[in-house]
């Protein structure tokens, strides 16, 4: 397998005398969609705000790129290409999708060839291109997100990462809000990520989602990574046992 | 399966054309403008006259002012409760300068520059300390700003030493603030037909009636000031960081957008263009007065939600407050013209209130509506 893009190395974090995140060493290749699983409270999201740069982990080091970002502030570690698409999206529901996908990073152009205007046709153009390179299809550019199904938010959301050069999309939780189709539609974005060679580190609950796209499985179970299984070798059943935590304690433990 | 089809078809028909709906919902403002203008022009005598529409723009100039800020501030989901009063602390503070500077023996002119300049000012303040609550310390706006709207109350009557008018004025002083808060640009006069800057000092009093003003210079100053925040919130980077707020604030953090800079901005801005009304008030009134804006407050809101701007956020413009405001105008001219008792007016205004929401509601069910289908 070709070289990690990301390696965590012996990441802790603590929260007063709670350790959620214990010691975890966590890889990602180019190309490949990892699933992150466990129960709540298993350290799952804890992990990738230590990467994202939303927490500061307490030891351990992460290495993206080459270089080291642990203790880089969130817009940096963006800025470099890792780009978490959170459950509620960020969007601004109010405005249309070319918006949506320059949010804060607005292009302007001169009227007059002196008052800066925000230059909408331009960026409603480029949204378009980056949509349809992702085989998504919004009926009309000019609407409001408001106006646009679940599916096609976590669409523009990740049309917006794609955009801006994501090397790496973390997902938390894409489908957990989405009628069937709208989930098949969303796994196939990821799927079309993976095939741009952008891996994508995919944080669920529902267990057909990562059966459908991921690669590997990475299980944690309070704080610590239990299992890191191939898809080839990974049954539903495999999995749920390690998260539960029969796998550890062997066959006849009973979790309630 | 002909069968289901047919069906299908009759669920997903709505029943009224959505974009007959659409087309409703965004411009009833507008049409409800039209029609209150020519229902008082059929049945009030004097209504329909060039000079009773310039007086009806010159009357709207307060309210309308007000609600340009109050627009940006209502978009971004908040409320300022405080300029009715800064509106009177500018007017009071515009009018002590300008008479204490005169009273030096400085210029009129460079007492009134002077005056203007530090009424603009003092209505900054305000909104500084509303836009730094509310952004920085947290604060809710309508908290914030219902302090700020006692503190203000205060300080605009501390500097009147209690009474309803600051005394003093000149009358050299009160004839040059007259020559712009009453003037205009360009008159018509019977007789005389078109006439720039000034009305000729030697009419009859016959003809001075009959005198219409075709561009007030009030009217002047608030179209040149919706002109510019109308560019600013529709075109701008900062307008549509504006908007963004509005819809999520959490989403604008994310994306980079200062919100905290960018919300005390907004609060500046409504205190300035309340600044705006207060000095111009007192160039109209030549009295500066701690309740100046006292009335309009609630008008100003009015106007802005009448105009489409959603309570919660994210929508809205400064058009749809120019005709709110208009509206409101119309309203307050016209009762008097049919010789209703003003205080219909109150009554009217509720009721479009409510209308407003109604429809802005009806907007957003269509919407759910739409994105179902």
């Amino acid at each position: 397998m070709s070289e990690a893009i990301l390696t965590a190395s012996g990441v802790s974090k603590h929260f007063g005398g709670l350790t959620a995140v214990d010691n975890v060493d966590f890889e990602v290749h180019p190309g490949e969609v990892v699933a992150l699983l466990g129960d709540n409270g298993a350290g799952k999201s804890t992990l990738i705000k230590c990467i994202s740069g939303v927490y500061r982990p307490e030891s351990g080091t992460v290495i993206f790129d080459g270089a080291d970002i642990t203790h880089q502030p969130p817009a940096d570690i963006r800025s470099r290409g890792i780009e978490t698409i959170y459950q509620d999206l960020a969007l601004a529901e109010n405005l249309d999708v070319g918006a949506n996908v320059f949010l804060g990073k607005e292009v302007t152009r001169r009227l007059f060839g002196l008052l800066p205007v925000t230059d909408d046709s331009y960026m409603r153009q480029e949204a378009s291109g980056v949509l349809d390179e992702l085989d998504i299809h919004i009926p009309s550019l000019t609407q409001k997100l408001v106006n646009l199904s679940g599916g096609q938010r976590q669409a523009v959301a990740i049309a917006r990462a794609m955009y801006w050069n994501a090397q790496l999309v973390i997902m938390d939780e894409p489908t957990a809000a989405l009628g069937v189709p709208e989930q098949r539609k969303v796994l196939a974005l990821i799927r079309s990520l993976r095939e741009g060679n952008i891996p994508v580190i995919l944080i669920s609950h529902t267990m057909h989602d990562v059966m459908a796209v991921a690669d590997r499985m990475v299980i944690m179970r309070r704080g610590r990574v239990v299992a890191d299984i191939p898809r080839a070798e990974a049954t539903e059943e495999i999995i749920v046992r390690h998260i539960v935590g029969s796998a550890e304690n062997g066959e006849n433990a009973v979790m309630i | 399966m002909a069968l289901s089809t047919a069906s299908d078809k009759a669920k997903r028909q709505p029943i009224v054309d959505a974009r007959f709906v659409e087309f409703l919902t965004k411009s009833w403002s507008y049409l409800f403008l039209l029609g209150l203008v020519v229902f008082f022009s059929v049945t009030g005598t004097g209504f329909f006259s060039v000079r009773n529409f310039s007086s009806i723009l010159t009357t709207s100039t307060l309210i309308m002012l007000m609600s340009i800020g109050q627009t940006y501030v209502v978009i971004t989901a908040g409320i300022d409760l405080s300029i009715g009063w800064t509106v009177g602390l500018s007017s009071v503070t515009t009018a002590r300068v300008m008479r204490d500077l005169a009273a030096g023996g400085a210029d009129v002119e460079y007492a009134m520059l002077a005056g203007v300049f530090a009424g603009l000012l003092v209505a900054l303040i305000p909104g500084l300390v509303n836009g730094l609550l509310v952004a920085r310390v947290k604060v809710p706006p309508f908290i914030a700003t219902l302090g700020m709207f006692g503190i203000v109350r205060g300080a605009a009557f501390l500097l009147t030493d209690g009474q309803q008018v600051v005394r003093g004025l000149s009358a050299e002083l009160r004839e040059a603030l007259r020559g712009i808060g009453n003037g205009s640009l360009l008159y018509h006069i019977p007789d005389h037909g078109l006439v720039w800057f000034r009305q000729p000092p030697d009419l009859e009093p016959t003809q001075i009636r009959q005198v219409s003003q075709l561009l007030p210079y009030p009217v002047l100053i608030t179209a040149l000031v919706v002109i510019v925040f109308a560019f600013i919130l529709a075109r701008t980077k900062f307008g549509r960081h504006t908007y963004v707020i509005g819809g999520s604030e959490e989403a604008a953090r994310r994306s980079g957008i200062n919100v905290d800079r960018h919300l005390i901005i907004i609060y500046v801005i409504c205190g300035f263009t309340a600044g705006i009304a207060g000095v111009l008030h007192l160039f109209r009134f030549t009295a500066g007065a701690p309740q100046a804006g006292e009335a309009a407050l609630l008008s100003s809101v009015a106007a802005v939600v009448i105009g489409g701007t959603n309570l919660f956020g994210g929508e809205g413009d400064i058009m749809g407050a120019v005709v709110g405001s208009l509206i409101i105008a119309v309203l307050q001219t016209g009762l008097v013209i049919l010789n209703i008792d003003s205080i219909w007016q109150f009554i009217v205004v509720g009721v479009v209130i409510i209308i407003a929401v109604l429809v802005n509601q009806l907007q957003s069910a269509l919407e759910r509506l739409q994105s179902n289908v």
